[in-house]
């Protein structure tokens, strides 16, 4: 105690606090309603509708939870909205890869000119794509169809997948398929066993970001589906809450949680990928 | 599997004079062509003709010329509009690139375990569906249980006891923008923050050796070293604030009055509500129009990072 320098550390602690304070203020920023979402799922309504709001619940209670799954559709709706996400990831995907590999490992004539059209197709105006949509979809006999909200999700994550995937397949020593090749390997094969394996992060990322755009598409499922109640998707359903349950904030919080659940989930779980995805493929363009 | 071809010889420049790249391309180059070139095109078309609902139903539409682009800019109302989207996305923006970039320049200096709380929470909020962001919203809004009003009130501003935040179009648009940024910080302070994480170290050494704060260490060695991603995230941002949608439909449809109706919003109601599905369109063209004026910074900003690599 009597040491003739116990400052440093204490003065280190000291500056340090600023810092660890505001980091300690955006996580409560970014958590609190998410927080207040879940809890209030929770809580039993006498509690939701108080004037003296808890923090932390008094009571448990999951009456609301089963008010959302016994709503109507919610199976229903719940299997439509994964069923059109993941094709329409996986059709990305699929497509996305083979672009991707001929941007990144072949020269060709027009490469430089299909990249430009990626660029500019990932921003395309999709807000304003409704009506012609809707037109198209009618005259085809597509509207109210869940393909067709699965070709759309396909079209508005195609882009952003082949530039990401571009950039994953650049970063791989091409070195590493020729070694491939020339032991025996054919190309296609030589990428299967050799680039496919490393790509696992990079097709994970993307996906990852395929999935959370078609699972939060909101606007093409309140459009394009309008009479077929059955083909809606969880977000419309979601949307539809309030108005279903007039002020039920318990239920529709509950709504809320199951539905952001899953993108949660897999979003916390993969989150390494997420970051090295973009630090390696979408920002570098 | 493994019995050796006599064929697969290396093709010593890679996919050149074959076909192989042209498969490889061609369904995404189908679909860009039939899902978005095909639409973007008739959506041209509508905006230069009369059609309403009579003729979406009979698709006897006759060509009007600019008729529709006259209308919307020989009307105030419009310009108002595109006014707030302006206002909109420049609050907006300003707000996600100050608040990310301070983020970013914190979530370095912090220690590991508090780092990998910062990133786990920013990745969870990023992961929140924008439907159910935008009803979360609603009910921390909420003019009589929700927390915010009862958190104002106790810390004593008694006028927000009950106060209808959706009834008043200036808190409404607030609270659009503040769930906008709150939505949009997340990707911009993550992407910056792995920019930041490749600035070498002995740069800050030597800045600071040589005397210079942390103001100007920011503002001489880590931006211009950033400054691609920065432009990049913040021509992203620009693009997303404009059209932004979902959480203005479905929190307010673009109330109360006209509050916070933007452009994209303004096109659908012109559109869908009013029938006018040319005016809708036009709506939507000049809307891509005046965020072109963006798009030319960010392809400006793509071609020097492209040519910059080898």
């Amino acid at each position: 105690m009597s040491t003739p320098r116990p400052r440093p550390p204490v003065r280190r602690a000291l500056r340090r606090l600023p810092l660890n304070a505001a980091a300690a203020l955006t996580v409560v920023v970014c958590l609190f309603p998410v927080y207040w979402m879940v809890t209030t799922a929770f809580k039993p309504s006498t509690d939701i509708q108080s004037y003296d709001p808890r923090l932390v619940p008094g009571a448990w209670t999951l009456e609301h939870f089963r008010k959302a799954v016994g709503a109507d559709g919610f199976a229903l709706f719940w299997r439509n909205s994964l069923l059109v996400t993941l094709s329409a990831v996986l059709l990305a995907l699929l497509v996305a890869l083979g672009a991707a590999y001929a941007v990144a490992r072949m020269r060709w004539r027009g490469r430089r000119q299909f990249m430009l059209a990626v660029f500019v197709a990932q921003m395309a105006p999709w807000e304003s794509l409704i009506i012609p949509i809707y037109i198209i979809s009618r005259d085809t006999g597509m509207l109210d169809r869940l393909p067709t909200l699965t070709l759309i999700y396909f079209m508005i994550t195609l882009p952003f997948t082949v530039v990401v995937l571009r950039g994953f397949i650049a970063g791989i020593p091409p070195e590493l398929e020729e070694a491939a090749q020339v032991d025996g390997c054919t190309r296609a094969g030589a990428f299967r066993r050799v680039a496919f394996p490393l790509l696992a992060p990079g097709l994970m990322a993307t996906s990852l970001f395929g999935f959370i755009t078609a699972w939060n598409e909101f606007t093409y499922a309140n459009f394009l589906i309008i009479k077929q109640q059955d083909s809606r998707t969880l977000p419309v359903w979601l949307s539809s809450f309030q108005s279903t349950f007039g002020t039920d904030w318990g239920a529709t919080m509950a709504a809320a949680t199951l539905f952001a659940l899953p993108a949660l989930v897999i979003f916390l779980a993969l989150q390494r990928h997420v970051t090295a995805g973009l630090a390696s493929g979408g920002v570098k363009g | 599997m493994s019995t050796v071809r006599e064929r697969s010889v290396p093709p010593g420049a890679a996919g050149r004079g074959t076909l192989w790249p042209y498969l490889l391309i061609a369904p995404a180059v189908l679909g860009m062509l039939y899902l978005l070139l095909y639409p973007l095109a008739r959506a041209v078309l509508i905006s230069f003709q009369d059609f309403r609902l009579r003729q979406l139903i009979l698709g006897d539409a006759d060509f009007v010329g600019l008729r529709n682009y006259r209308t919307l800019l020989g009307d105030p109302e419009f310009w108002e509009v595109v006014r707030r989207t302006f206002v909109f996305m420049a609050v907006g923006v300003v707000a996600i690139m100050v608040l990310s970039t301070l983020v970013a320049l914190m979530t370095e200096r912090l220690g590991r375990a508090a780092r990998t709380v910062v990133l786990s929470s920013l990745v969870l909020v990023w992961a929140v569906p924008v439907v159910a962001a935008t009803t979360v919203f609603q009910w921390l809004f909420h003019s009589e249980f929700g927390i915010v009003n009862e958190t104002l009130t106790g810390l004593g501003f008694e006028s927000y006891e009950g106060y209808p935040w959706f009834a008043h179009g200036g808190a409404a648009f607030g609270i659009v923008v503040v769930l906008i940024v709150w939505q949009s910080v997340p990707f911009a302070a993550i992407t910056l923050y792995s920019a930041l994480v490749t600035v070498p170290a002995e740069l800050y050494e030597s800045a600071r050796m040589d005397g210079a704060g942390a103001a100007r260490v920011f503002r001489s060695v880590t931006f211009p070293l950033i400054r691609p991603i920065f432009m990049l995230v913040l021509s992203l941002e620009v693009i997303w604030t404009f059209k932004a949608f979902v959480q203005i439909w479905v929190m307010t449809r673009g109330g109360p009055g006209e509050a916070t109706t933007i452009l994209p919003v303004y096109a659908v109601q012109t559109a869908l509500a009013g029938q006018r599905y040319d005016l809708g369109s036009a709506a939507s063209m000049l809307t891509v129009l005046l965020m072109s004026g963006v798009l030319v910074l960010y392809f400006r900003q793509l071609f020097r990072q492209e040519g910059e690599q080898p």
